[in-house]
């Protein structure tokens, strides 16, 4: 146990060493969370409109003003006959048109119908179905505006609706967790798998085999440093996330820092197993890096939900650890419950654990006869 | 009258406070082989890189093949070969694809190359080697090759750091055999040891201790001037005023080797 | 030049000598292309959406069945206490609450007005909002079926004359049916492409640093842009391969429409790809070991990706962040991609962003090569 902790504490001196890691080790997760909560959203905001107004009435031109001030939008200019439309979006300086038929307001007064036109880069999906769906609301606002006070209009239902959780739809609700996710699996899974592999592609491996440590002390002495020093990390993003974007723990907070011993457990022990099955480093980065990236953002539910994917990628994605901890995060965090909501998840994030430790000593035996 | 390929003057290298090199001053002339020895750290490794353009000197004045270390290290390149213990070859290249890639690098010809690797290969008797990867190879095939291709370009000048670094006896003496061969065709030949026998086959010797030349000479003239019977006993007497706070004393004992049959060694 | 043609040689013999980095290359992103794009979307299907119909009269009835007949909501949950129907929320295991009080149907008819109740689960804050979204177009369905019930049955309101009406329609462009692949095809295929070259062309410097090589290059009369050039034009190579089969995959798996030109794609890519390993080769020059690397390398890249634009729309970030991006090689990238693949643009709209790229390239390249020193 001395001999044990002796190199736990080598481990650590060579971490400390490394002033340039350690910065990196901490400051990936804080610029990334910070990054999310104010950069990176799904919201429409100043997307490029063009109007190519065929009537340039009164009420054309009012609708335009409207939809420039209403603060989604930046006026990208006026076109001038219906050629330029593909022109402009085919430059990108425009996401939408917005064109008006002849006559337009003579229309509207006279024939009680007055046709208005979007089209929108289909290009961008989701910007351009968000786009659609603002100006419409927009213009169906003006109308009912026009035709006097909707008061009088007939509502026979009326519906309230409260926003559970997040009543005041900040995005970051969706990103902090997935944040905390994604950067513990890759530093974690990263660091470890390097760590070894480096030691073996350098030939001290050998050196720290025929040492009286037993391989199971090896490992567990190189992966204890990242271990507490992840967990730090968790606590550092907790707080961030708690003072900074105003999200505090809901539920209990001792039980999120033992989902979280757990989660980072999970991670590095598959990082132990992409050392074992990797020669050099430059193979275990390329493991890790490029190919747990993409499919840990994609697949995990943190950007695109689960539920709208075809059912195969729900399979797909019960294997991918990440998707777990997001749900175990999200009750705990922001809604509040306890383990009887996250059992299930912790229970299949301790298996995995489990599998990934037993592939890897297994591989590790065969390694060494 | 010699020719001088290496004139040094007041060389000094500095890391902050530290003084890597203090006021060197030497000469090697062409086709000599040029012993420069010490313990780690006493600064040959330094002097070395900084004679091979790799890097520059604080003060002083370097000029070798013709060319200022300080102003012209590209041009000194072009002119010299070089060859370290801690770099074999590409491991994961075979032996052609190595003599390939720096043939080519030295802007050799394509026959050029093809020619002197053949040459090469039938020199160290590795015909049958051709498109062995230099990873499973042995260390002291590797340096053997490392150095033949060191010369590949025919340069007038060769750097050897430590070149027998963990070489078996046998292995070094084949070494020194090509060490001996270049030098008869002319090639002048810089070596870093701090194996004391190696010292003995250098034409001139040059003992560095924390930084500076404590002695410069032929071997014989070495043990005549300290009354020593080899170079290494020349070594620990020269060593000895700080030897009892200094490691030195110690490495110097502990790395003390002798070539099995030294003796027949000759000159060719 | 020939001197850096032997040098190409032997990254290229290096690289293929690699049994695993030989494959993964390739197979990395043909496996992560076939699996990652199809999957992403931010279209939103089968909300589970719970009814708590504590009315339980045919007005009520009719409301549900509006919202079953939707492909949008999935009503699999019927409850009769709210308490549940948010116990089930709380569960996930449904995403929008409907309450629809008891005298729901009567009120409707005596008072002409009643109100129902939506809770949401808005962790989520888009899906929340679109599900809204939705759930409001159908009661206004609903209300305007009802209106006109009522107007026949006259009841109080006068059915005169009706309101001057503007008349919305839409159309999409470049991609009518928005088939989400379309989309993350070019933005996926950019990540990988950046995901591939960037770590490998870094690791093999730095790794040449770490193990020793180097130093024997530098000793050799080789020029720093030949040895960069070196480092570079394999991964070049690479990548612009890589874009080939990613361009295949997209043709012949994912039909997507290519409305522009092949050649304006590989001359965009390729210019990023000198910026991104250009950025790789001089993060590697001041990284001793292959950690370090891998470390900025990481962020850089997550980074990078985030605010590319892939996955969010540039333009809603804050200013300060958007001219963050004016360095971010992957922004153009994406415009370039999607502008060319999807809307068939030329080469005079897509200029500013191959001038961007084109700086951004030469002022990394520039660090790189400045950077990197002969001598130690």
């Amino acid at each position: 146990m001395k001999r044990f902790l002796g190199f736990v504490k080598k481990e650590f001196i060579h971490i400390f060493r490394d002033f340039r890691t350690l910065i990196i080790l901490f400051g990936i997760p804080v610029v990334q969370i910070l990054l999310f909560g104010f950069v990176v959203s799904t919201e429409i905001k100043d997307a490029g409109i063009a109007f190519l107004d065929l009537s340039k009435d009164e009420i054309s031109r009012k609708v335009i003003h409207k939809t420039v001030s209403s603060g989604f939008f930046s006026y990208s200019g006026e076109l001038t006959s219906f050629r330029e439309v593909d022109r402009i979006m085919k430059e990108g300086k425009a996401k939408a048109v917005v064109i008006f038929e002849p006559q337009f307001g003579e229309k509207f007064f006279r024939e009680k119908s007055a046709a208005v036109s979007i089209i929108a880069d289909g290009s961008e999906p989701n910007t351009a179905t968000l786009i659609t769906h603002y100006l419409t609301a927009i213009i169906q606002n003006y109308n009912q505006e026009l035709t006097g006070s909707p008061a009088e209009e007939i509502v026979p239902v009326k519906a309230e609706v409260s926003m559970f959780y997040n009543p005041e739809l900040k995005s970051h609700f969706m990103f902090v967790p997935g944040v905390i996710t994604l950067i513990l699996i890759l530093i974690c899974a990263l660091m470890t798998s390097v760590t070894i592999t480096r030691e073996k592609e350098f030939g001290t491996m050998e050196v720290l085999l025929v040492s009286p440590l037993k391989p199971i002390q090896i490992i567990l002495g190189k992966v204890t440093p990242y271990f507490l020093l992840s967990f730090i990390n968790v606590i550092l993003i907790l707080l961030l996330s708690w003072l900074v974007f105003g999200l505090p723990v809901k539920g209990s907070v001792a039980l999120l820092l033992a989902e979280s011993m757990l989660y980072i457990l999970m991670a590095l022990s598959l990082g132990i197993l992409i050392s074992t099955v990797s020669k050099t480093m430059q193979q275990a980065i390329f493991i890790s890096l490029v190919g747990l990236l993409l499919p840990t953002i994609l697949l995990s539910g943190f950007i695109f939900p689960i539920e709208n994917m075809h059912p195969v990628y729900h399979w797909v994605s019960s294997i991918l650890p990440p998707r777990y901890f997001i749900t175990i995060i999200k009750n705990i965090m922001i809604k509040g419950t306890g383990l009887g909501f996250v059992w299930k998840e912790t229970l299949i994030l301790a298996g995995m654990t489990l599998l990934f430790m037993l592939f890897s000593i297994r591989n590790f035996k065969t390694r060494l006869e | 009258m010699q020719n001088v390929v290496i004139s040094v003057n007041n060389l000094v290298k500095r890391f902050g406070n530290f003084i890597a090199n203090d006021h060197l001053t030497f000469e090697v002339y062409q086709g000599e082989i040029f012993g420069f020895l010490g313990a780690n750290g006493a600064g040959k490794t330094t002097a070395l890189r900084i004679l091979s353009g790799l890097s520059s000197p604080t003060s002083g004045e370097v000029v070798v093949a013709g060319f200022n270390a300080a102003r012209e290290p590209e041009q000194i390149k072009r002119n010299i070969g070089y060859m370290s213990q801690k770099f074999s070859l590409y491991e994961d290249l075979t032996i052609r694809e190595n003599i390939m890639l720096y043939g080519g690098i030295y802007g050799l010809k394509k026959d050029q190359i093809r020619k002197r690797t053949s040459e090469l290969l039938r020199k160290l008797r590795f015909e049958g080697y051709a498109d062995r990867l230099i990873g499973d190879l042995p260390l002291g095939v590797r340096q053997k090759l490392a150095f033949s291709v060191a010369l590949l370009h025919e340069p007038k000048i060769v750097f050897l750091d430590e070149p027998t670094g963990g070489v078996d006896p046998v292995t070094r003496r084949q070494f020194w055999e090509l060490i001996y061969e270049a030098s008869a065709g002319g090639v002048t030949l810089f070596v870093t040891t701090h194996y004391m026998d190696e010292a003995e086959y250098c034409d001139r010797v040059c003992i560095m201790n924390e930084g500076k030349i404590v002695a410069l000479d032929t071997p014989a003239r070495l043990k005549e001037t300290y009354h020593a019977h080899s170079v290494e006993e020349v070594f620990v007497k020269i060593a000895r005023p700080t030897a009892t706070h200094n490691p030195l004393h110690q490495m110097a004992g502990s790395s003390l080797t002798s070539l099995p049959g030294d003796s027949h060694l000759k000159r060719v | 030049m020939r001197t850096t043609l032997y040098l190409i040689r032997k990254e290229f013999l290096q690289i293929f000598r690699n049994k695993f980095i030989s494959k993964a290359i390739f197979a990395v992103p043909i496996v992560q292309m076939l699996l990652l794009v199809p999957a992403v979307t931010f279209e939103i299907k089968n909300v589970n959406l719970c009814v708590v119909d504590a009315d339980l009269t045919s007005r009520s009835q009719s409301l549900v069945n509006r919202l079953e007949g939707s492909s949008f909501f999935r009503v699999n949950q019927q409850s009769f206490s709210l308490e549940e129907a948010q116990k089930l929320l709380h569960r996930d295991q449904c995403d929008m609450i409907l309450h629809i009080p008891r005298g729901f149907g009567r009120d409707l008819v005596r008072d002409q007005g009643s109100s129902v109740m939506v809770s949401a689960n808005a962790i989520n804050a888009s899906t929340a909002q679109l599900s809204w979204a939705y759930l409001n177009g159908v009661l206004r369905d609903y209300n305007a079926e009802v209106a006109v019930e009522m107007k026949a049955a006259g009841s109080s309101m006068t059915a005169m004359d009706v309101p001057p009406r503007i008349t919305v329609t839409n159309r999409y462009w470049y991609n009518e049916l928005l088939t989400y692949s379309w989309f993350m095809l070019p933005g996926i295929l950019g990540i990988l492409i950046t995901a591939i070259g960037f770590v490998l062309a870094g690791l093999n410097l730095v790794r040449e640093k770490e193990v020793g090589t180097i130093e024997q290059i530098n000793v050799t009369p080789v020029k720093k842009v030949q040895f960069m050039a070196s480092k570079m034009i394999p991964f070049l190579l690479i990548g612009l391969v890589d874009l080939a089969l990613g361009l295949a995959i997209g043709r012949l798996v994912f039909h997507i429409p290519f409305e522009g030109s092949a050649g304006l794609l590989f001359l965009g890519s390729a210019i990023y790809l000198v910026a991104v390993l250009g950025l790789a080769l001089f993060v590697s020059t001041f990284s001793s070991t292959q950690q370090q690397f891998m470390f900025v390398a990481f962020f850089l890249m997550i980074l990078f990706i985030l605010m590319s634009g892939v996955f969010t729309p540039v333009e809603s970030m804050p200013l300060w962040a958007q001219k963050v991006n004016l360095a971010n090689p992957l922004v153009y990238l994406m415009r370039i991609n999607r502008m060319v693949m999807l809307k068939g643009s030329g080469f005079g709209d897509i200029i500013g962003n191959i001038g961007a790229l084109l700086i951004i390239a030469a002022l990394f390249m520039g660090f790189a090569v400045r950077k990197y020193r002969k001598t130690a």
